[in-house]
């Protein structure tokens, strides 16, 4: 290998496939047979983190950053002036190997720019995988982009050989597609999607009949949605998201805050700082779809269509909703338990376990993990007591803050300042 | 008091719980030979280890506490703590005078509570190790790590690596408690080495393949580029990858 060309290719690729959030390596089961290299045991590991602070799991490159289209959101675009380059197929594969036997990663994750067309690009992506499984019997995790518009038959191929694909909507809305990557269209994006949906759904119902039907991209899809770049609101977001789930059955749609990158009048502008808050926000959300029962529009209603950025989407619903409070923690059903503010899955399981072998009082939810500085104010204990004299209040939201200090703290009062 | 003089095996501190109840002794005190001191009214005595009598107890405990209770008492041991003996002599115990029921759950009683503790913070370095081990490729085609884990956790490591690196020969070795556990395409053994701290140093690189340093520099390329230097978070960086094992990461050599 020649170590300064690979060592410039990287600097390139990995550079360019940064914005790419996805980052986990579990959901996906290999057992090492016959002495590869790999297992895969269904549980994600981070190796390392970046400065950032993300997890760093997978090797996240780029196969090419040469691209035919010109999204305006997209370093690697085309009228983008910057260095390319490409790797060949045998080079990831090296590398893929060679990093993975230092434990340096758990895995491959290889998206890339679209030269020529989609079939094209998508055949050389599979080509890697089916090479690091087959001639290097490798175990290990690897997650391919899908291209919009790639074939079925490539993308049947790539679900035998990957664990997770995913394909990018970047935007939550057609409308923003249309005004920032006017080459795409959502069709291209929503049709290989779809057809991965289903070969899960036939390969779930083969195993049932025959034990050894190979696995089809067994981590399930995911998707990631640009924040800030347009002026979607975060209700269109959630929604997005949320349709999404249900009908594709993605396994995680990622929010990522948009890195000013282009002077274009299209975009924020260069100066712009990264929405954090707002990203944070919207992931707290779609936790709240998904592990806590909320629907998209308890979380947000369409006269105030953006989060708070003060307070998480819970308990901005709780102040929103404060006639449902107080909830008898003793007697109510673990869904209204969920919705507290400040208890959290486990805890919500740990109070229905442990309520049945004694009355709890405010010392055994600490105990339990309970977030009492919120939830204090949410829930009665079958007695009288002196916290929820607030709950009619309407200061509480004032009042829950000022016995709470948020790290984002400046954030946030920067960004009001605009109002 | 009857102090009990055990040789810092887990099958010893068994051993020792059998001879407790054997010669029916009260106020009993397990201690690691290592750690004696004199004490003015008590009975010391040595116990010498014997396997008959260990899995007697082993079965013993894992009729009333389970593979989970075993689980734990075996992760509190690896954790070296000094007082893990008196939690685990008490949870001992707890389970004996209390046959009917698993008590290994019942988180009232303080060491039963302790033992879930220890089991916890093991069981995170042992993930820990899992993700931060770096191999570096040694001239005789080993896959060589050094680290320094907060616990002993090399043997609850070892079936993680067997099981991933099959068709490569690897060695992980403990700086601090100088052992290694070492993979020879077929089984996983424990090595006690003095050669220590040879790789760690300039002179040791000689050792390494000729491709070594460069897959190394390729890794320190890759994680500066896939940092976004917009969204840096050093307090997060930290908090994740704290410094105590920055030593042993590639990444994190100075270049």
């Amino acid at each position: 290998m020649n170590f300064d060309r690979i060592t410039e290719k990287l600097e390139i690729l990995a550079d360019a496939a940064k914005y790419d959030v996805s980052c986990s390596s579990s959901g996906a089961k290999r057992n090492n047979q016959n002495k590869g290299l790999g297992n895969s045991t269904g549980m994600g590991i981070c190796h390392s983190y970046t400065e950032d602070g993300r997890c760093v799991s997978l090797l996240k490159i780029l196969l090419t950053n040469h691209c035919i289209y010109d999204c305006a959101y997209c370093v690697t675009r085309k009228s983008n002036d910057i260095k390319r380059a490409a790797f060949t197929v045998q080079e990831v594969v090296d590398l893929t190997i060679n990093f993975y036997r230092r434990n340096y990663i758990e895995g491959l994750f290889l998206s890339s720019g679209i030269f020529k067309d989609a079939d094209f690009t998508m055949e050389r992506l599979v080509l890697v995988a089916k090479k690091l499984r087959l001639e290097e019997n490798f175990n290990g995790y690897i997650h391919l982009k899908s291209i919009p518009g790639a074939s079925d038959e490539l993308m049947k191929e790539a679900g035998l050989y990957a664990d997770r694909l995913s394909i990018n909507l970047e935007l939550p809305t057609e409308k923003g597609l249309k005004l920032l990557a006017p080459d795409k269209n959502r069709e291209d994006m929503i049709k290989p999607m779809n057809y991965v949906k289903n070969e899960i759904i036939v390969f779930k119902e083969e195993k049932k009949l025959f034990r050894n039907t190979p696995k089809f991209a067994p981590a399930g899809q995911s998707t990631q949605l640009i924040i800030g770049a347009t002026q979607e609101n975060d209700l269109e977001i959630i929604q997005t998201a949320d349709s999404f789930y249900k009908n594709y059955q993605l396994k995680r749609v990622y929010y990522s805050g948009y890195v000013p990158i282009a002077d274009d009048a299209r975009l924020p502008s260069l100066q712009s700082k990264v929405p954090m808050v707002r990203e944070n926000r919207l992931y707290q959300a779609d936790w709240l779809m998904r592990f806590y029962g909320f629907k998209a529009d308890e979380i947000l209603d369409p006269n105030l269509p953006f989060l708070d950025l003060d307070v998480d989407p819970k308990l901005s619903w709780a102040l929103r909703n404060q006639h449902v409070f107080p909830i008898d923690i003793q007697k109510a059903d673990f869904e209204m338990i969920l919705r507290v503010p400040g208890i959290g899955v486990k805890s919500a399981w740990k109070i229905i376990e442990a309520r049945r072998f004694s009355h709890l009082n405010e010392t055994h939810l600490k105990k339990l993990g309970v977030a009492l500085n919120r939830a204090k104010y949410f829930i009665s204990y079958g007695l009288h007591f002196g916290n929820l004299k607030f709950l009619n209040n309407s200061n509480l939201k004032q009042f829950i803050l000022g016995n709470t200090k948020s790290k984002y703290q400046d954030q946030y009062n920067a960004q009001l300042a605009l109002f | 008091m009857n102090i009990l003089l055990y040789d810092h095996t887990f099958e010893g501190f068994l051993t020792a719980v059998f001879e407790a109840y054997e010669f029916k002794l009260k106020q009993v005190k397990i201690v690691k030979e290592a750690l004696q001191t004199e004490q003015l009214f008590a009975q010391t005595r040595k116990v010498f280890t014997q396997a008959p009598k260990a899995e007697r107890v082993y079965q013993k405990l894992k009729s009333l506490i389970g593979d989970l209770g075993l689980h734990r008492m075996l992760y509190t041991f690896l954790s070296e703590d000094e007082d893990l003996e008196t939690h685990l002599w008490a949870v001992v115990q707890y389970a004996l005078n209390n046959p009917k029921r698993n008590i290994i759950q019942d988180f009232s009683h303080p060491s039963v509570l302790k033992l879930s503790q220890y089991a916890q913070m093991v069981h995170r370095e042992k993930h820990r190790m899992e993700a931060f081990v770096r191999f570096r490729l040694t001239l005789d085609n080993i896959y060589y790590a050094e680290i320094e884990p907060d616990f002993n956790v090399l043997p609850v490591i070892a079936k993680h690596f067997k099981d991933r690196y099959q068709d490569q020969k690897w060695m992980i070795f403990d700086q601090k408690r100088t052992y290694g556990i070492y993979y020879d395409l077929h089984k996983v053994e424990l090595v006690e080495m003095k050669f220590a701290n040879h790789l760690n140093k300039q002179e040791g690189l000689e050792m390494l393949v000729k491709d070594e340093k460069l897959y190394q520099h390729l890794w320190q390329t890759y994680f500066k580029k896939t940092t976004i230097q917009a969204r840096k978070n050093s307090r997060l960086h930290i908090q994740h990858v704290p410094k105590r094992y920055w030593k042993y990461l590639t990444e994190k050599f100075p270049v």
